[in-house]
């Protein structure tokens, strides 16, 4: 069996991975979770783009999954939840 | 708005939406079936002239050199626009003293090897971008990254100096910059902007590709020194949820 036939198996599980993380990032309630959650789903994007014989976006893919995104909506996240803190904190005192 | 309501305007749209979505998908060429001519042609070009076997690189640096100056200074504008948003003075200085110490050695050790691989791998990102797949883009998040580990295992005190904006700032200027000099360069040589000069070097070698590997070192610089930027920016704002049982002493 060639490379080329060892490959179309592989993508289409790789496809029906993408396919069955999409929604479990949208029913993911919690945003926090959902940033983790939507950190796997990138995993499956890359693994996607490897078997798909595009090394580079996979990359781009892996750090922009792995890395920058992720730490946006977290500092998002803490930023919201801090403000609505703050003024509960303030009647504590 | 009622629920009814909602649903009695969605359900139009969806449908629409849907029908077109169908028509678009069903329009696409085959899975796999590239028509060209683009690809094909710089399939067939870059490896003779450029001498760099990476065709994605030498076609974001070179082919299209321009339209990357430009995505450079998209990410220098989005950071500049998050720390113009997210700048908070008076919790600046509050950072060091909130975060809790991290006293597990086993967390700390694995967290100090990953800050070691992960610079090894985002310098061989950066630096064989044009030979094998990667490159400044992805290499520079790499190292940053591997950078923010640092903070991550508690080791505040060496992160400091990636979070200074008095070092990161110029540093970001000569990434981003350094991309325009480049291009400069080629003028000053009574040749178009960003013509690639230093010559081509030896095929599948780092000394290949002529301005290539320099453009690819600036945008490796820049996308670096921007993400350590957000960073600094994120880092401040975390300080603001910590509970009180977590700022120990």
């Amino acid at each position: 069996m060639t490379v080329a036939a060892t490959l179309v198996p592989l993508q289409a599980v790789v496809f029906a991975l993408v396919v069955l993380g999409a929604p479990l990032v949208v029913l993911t309630r919690d945003p926090l979770r959902q940033a983790l959650v939507n950190g796997v789903y990138g995993v499956s994007l890359v693994l996607l783009f490897v078997v798909l014989a595009a090394p580079d976006p996979a990359l781009s893919m892996l750090v922009v999954s792995g890395i920058a995104y992720p730490l946006v909506i977290l500092a998002a996240i803490a930023r919201s939840r801090g403000e609505r803190r703050r003024p509960k904190e303030l009647g504590d005192d | 708005m009622t629920r009814r309501v909602r649903i009695a305007l969605l359900a139009p749209a969806l449908l629409g939406l849907g029908t077109l979505f169908a028509w678009a998908i069903a329009g696409l060429p085959p899975f796999g079936e590239y028509r060209g001519p683009y690809g094909f042609v710089l399939n067939q070009i870059v490896v003779p002239l450029r001498h760099t076997t990476n065709v994605v690189m030498a076609t974001t640096f070179d082919v299209r050199g321009i339209d990357t100056m430009g995505e450079e200074f998209i990410l220098y504008a989005s950071v500049l626009g998050v720390t113009l948003l997210l700048r908070d003075e008076t919790g600046a200085r509050q950072v060091e003293r909130n975060t809790r110490r991290l006293r597990d050695d086993t967390v700390r050790l694995v967290g100090v090897l990953m800050v070691g691989g992960g610079l090894l791998v985002g310098l061989w990102l950066v630096a064989f971008g044009y030979i094998t797949p990667g490159g400044g883009f992805p290499g520079g998040v790499v190292l940053a990254g591997a950078i923010l580990v640092l903070y991550l295992i508690g080791s505040h005190r060496d992160y400091r100096p990636f979070r200074n904006e008095h070092v990161l700032d110029p540093l970001e200027g000569i990434g981003t910059g350094g991309y325009v000099v480049v291009g400069l360069a080629a003028l000053v040589g009574g040749l178009a902007f960003l013509t690639n000069l230093f010559g081509f070097g030896q095929t599948g070698t780092l000394a290949s590709g002529g301005s290539i590997g320099i453009l690819n070192a600036a945008a490796g610089i820049a996308v670096t020194i921007a993400m350590l930027l957000l960073f600094a920016e994120f880092l401040e704002t975390y300080v603001v949820p910590l509970e009180p049982e977590d700022v120990g002493s």
